[in-house]
């Protein structure tokens, strides 16, 4: 695995914690400490975004981190206990296609 | 639809945040660091972006789905494409604009449905159609 995507996994997996804590905190409650943890996830997941562009092409970095949308819609589904019916989860695999062809 | 309208603005500042930030992280001396290149001017203007970005998406996520936020923005990842080429000069190959179709795509498959669709065993409190 090359550089550029160890950053890309890592922006993921750090954003992918992030909004799950800012959705959860924004409509469930218990904001005080779940903002402020997405804070530390959001500014680990920037900071492997900065070291990415500085490597990598702003037309490769952006969308590859799309990757998120599928990781995050399962995530939603499993611990948001959000209703994703089956055009979200078109959207999300289509979303994924995408990225995967960032990666020819 | 006042969903959409916020969902856009995100847009918009996420592009514009990427942009800056792309710009001043490439323009950085290789000998500075993973930090201080962040001082760089153009990437201060992009972490300022990206800040008011945040805080946007963060009113977005109070009224609508993660699972609706997340694919409907995503057609800011085939207009941070358009920008990396036209403005910085990049070389975007068939195959990323291919793939930077397929995520607008996906993003217009899930905008066909409702913003808040509710949640599995609602117990009442939390959630709920605004």
């Amino acid at each position: 695995m090359t550089a550029r995507w160890m950053l890309v996994a890592a922006v993921v997996a750090c954003t992918a914690c992030a909004d799950l804590l800012q959705s959860h905190g924004m409509r469930h409650g218990g904001a005080r400490w779940k903002l402020p943890l997405s804070v530390v996830f959001l500014a680990l997941s920037f900071f492997s975004f900065t070291q990415l562009l500085r490597i990598a092409d702003l037309s490769f970095a952006v969308p590859a981190t799309a990757a998120s949308l599928v990781v995050e819609t399962l995530l939603a589904q499993l611990v948001l206990r959000e209703r994703v019916d089956w055009k979200r989860w078109g959207g999300a695999l289509l979303a994924a296609a995408g990225v995967a062809l960032l990666a020819l | 639809m006042r969903a959409l309208w916020h969902a856009a603005a995100v847009v918009a500042l996420n592009a514009a945040g990427n942009f800056a930030l792309s710009l001043g992280m490439k323009r950085a001396p290789a000998a500075a660091g993973p930090v201080l290149a962040l001082l760089e001017p153009a990437a201060m203007a992009g972490i300022v972006l990206l800040v008011a970005w945040m805080l946007l998406r963060l009113r977005l996520l109070q009224m609508a789905d993660l699972s609706f936020v997340l694919p409907v923005t995503a057609v800011g990842y085939i207009l941070n494409a358009v920008m990396g080429a036209a403005f910085l000069g990049e070389h975007v190959t068939l195959a990323r604009w291919t793939g930077a179709a397929l995520i607008t795509g996906g993003a217009a498959l899930t905008s066909l449905t409702p913003a808040d669709a509710g949640r599995h065993n609602d117990s009442g409190g939390a959630g709920g159609r605004r």
